[in-house]
């Protein structure tokens, strides 16, 4: 038998008796950034392949959801901040050992080169667009010869962006189900395949349609290949990382995990796409709605176990 | 310069005087604290053992806190005391879920706050408050480059051990057993 007590009244907030310092700003913040660099690297792959025209939502119309989903994670993250007006202090320190900190760049300069390629862009899909000023006019059009320079920085910069935010918990090696290298390829994954599904499903083109729908396919099984991975990983590791994983295999997060993130929002998605490639009816917005929360419910479910995981000493 | 502390656990009560101590030293928030009392009992009844242990920062020389800290707010000072800085806090509580002690706390100003090893004391040559009035003399604070400090000293001739070193955070703060 252990026991341990701690006397004297150890009771922060939020720290006792077990670590809740993020709440739903830091995994909703995650989600939307998530798949803002799973469009992001869509349209930029695509128009690297000359595909712009074949693929119009995927490479034209999805980006200008871009800055209004990281605009509304910026906005959770400051809610997030208990200091918030010294937020400033992120640009005036680069801090190489601090994922947050190149998070914090890459997302500074991710938002107005997404605006940037949108704006060349915007003339092909408003072909009634005015730009109004002639100096605008010049400098979009100048920008325009650059898009591919442009789409390579973004594929990038919104792989960094789709990682990091894995990266920055498996960095806490004190919380021991998050400490898994794992988590930034599994994030960066699932951000694709719920972009991947998004397009699919507001896309017109049948091309286009099937193109994504395989493209989601593809990445939801890798996806299920991970989370296999990561389980594997920790319960090869030391007790504490054991005893992480027995969060999800009989804890408390098994029934949210495995039911709702795996079955509702990988397995049965994934069957629904595989049905609609072979021409059965399936109402499209099913599987994206699926997918969509699944995201975001994975995201939640990972940084709350992450919080309720610890060393015992 | 490295500064440690050793809490000898043969002699620590548990009375809490450290506690309070801290509390009125820094002006820690009702209801927060930044040193704490763990009584942990181990065995069966009626073979049971008890050690106590004064806990607080472990001021570790390969501090997670620091690593994760985006603004360099959380930092190490003189003789590798880690500090933060208040005016460069952010408030992302990175420094929080980093670390596996949960030492840290968020002061109700917003920013992050925890032990400091009372610098303020230790720069004019006191000891920390905590140590300062403990009335069993459990703790030792000093300097382990000083082969001759009250701290060395007890760490070549006492048994000790830190808390979960596994976690690679070369802890500062020992514990004599």
């Amino acid at each position: 038998m252990i026991e341990e007590i701690i006397t004297s009244g150890r009771m922060n907030p939020e720290i006792d008796p077990v670590l809740h310092v993020w709440g739903w700003e830091i995994p909703f913040y995650l989600f939307l950034g998530g798949i803002s660099a799973g469009i992001l690297i869509f349209s930029a792959y695509f128009t690297l392949r000359n595909r712009q025209d074949e693929l119009p939502v995927a490479v034209k119309w999805m980006p200008l959801a871009v800055p209004f989903l990281i605009g509304i994670g910026l906005i959770a993250l400051l809610m997030d901040l208990s200091h918030v007006l010294y937020f400033w202090q992120l640009f005036t320190n680069i801090r190489w050992e601090s994922p947050m900190s190149w998070g914090a760049w890459t997302l500074g300069i991710i938002m107005p080169l997404s605006i940037a390629w949108i704006a060349t862009w915007v003339e092909d899909i408003f072909p009634k667009w005015d730009w109004k000023f002639d100096e605008v006019k010049t400098v979009i059009n100048w920008l325009k010869n650059y898009r591919r320079y442009m789409a390579q920085i973004l594929i990038l910069l919104s792989v960094i962006l789709g990682m990091y935010t894995g990266i920055l918990l498996s960095a806490f090696n004190a919380r021991p189900f998050w400490n898994t290298s794992i988590l930034g390829p599994l994030f960066l994954t699932s951000g694709l395949s719920a972009s991947a599904a998004l397009i699919s499903f507001f896309s017109k083109s049948e091309v286009e349609k099937r193109l994504f729908t395989r493209i989601d396919i593809i990445l939801i099984g890798i996806e299920l290949f991970m989370i296999i991975h990561l389980f594997m990983g920790h319960l090869a590791g030391t007790q504490v990382h054991i005893q992480a994983a027995q969060m999800f295999l009989g804890g408390a997060f098994t029934v949210p995990f495995w039911v709702f993130v795996v079955g509702l929002g990988l397995l049965l998605p994934v069957v629904l796409e595989i049905l609609e490639l072979k021409h059965k009816f399936i109402p499209a917005i099913v599987p994206v709605v699926l997918i969509v929360a699944g995201n975001l419910m994975l995201r939640f479910i990972v940084v709350n176990a992450g919080q309720a995981s610890r060393w015992l000493y | 310069m490295r500064y440690a502390m050793a809490v000898d656990t043969l002699k620590c009560v548990g009375c809490s005087d450290c506690v309070v101590a801290c509390q009125t030293e820094n002006d820690v928030p009702i209801g927060h604290c930044r040193d704490w009392i763990v009584e942990k009992t181990t065995g069966t009844y009626p073979e049971l053992q008890l050690e106590i242990r004064s806990e607080r920062c472990n001021h570790c020389a390969n501090a997670p806190c620091v690593r994760t800290c985006p603004t360099e707010a959380s930092h190490y000072a003189e003789g590798g005391i880690v500090l933060v800085e208040e005016s460069e806090c952010i408030g992302c509580k990175a420094c929080i879920t980093s670390c596996p002690y949960d030492a840290r706390f968020i002061h109700p100003e917003g920013y992050v706050d925890k032990c400091t090893f009372c610098i303020h004391r230790v720069e004019k040559g006191q000891n920390p408050a905590c140590v300062s009035v403990c009335p069993t003399h459990a703790m030792i604070f000093g300097d382990l480059d000083d082969l001759n400090s009250d701290i060395s000293r007890a760490m070549a001739t006492r048994k000790w051990k830190s808390l979960i070193p596994e976690a690679g955070t070369d802890p500062k703060v020992f514990y004599l057993i």
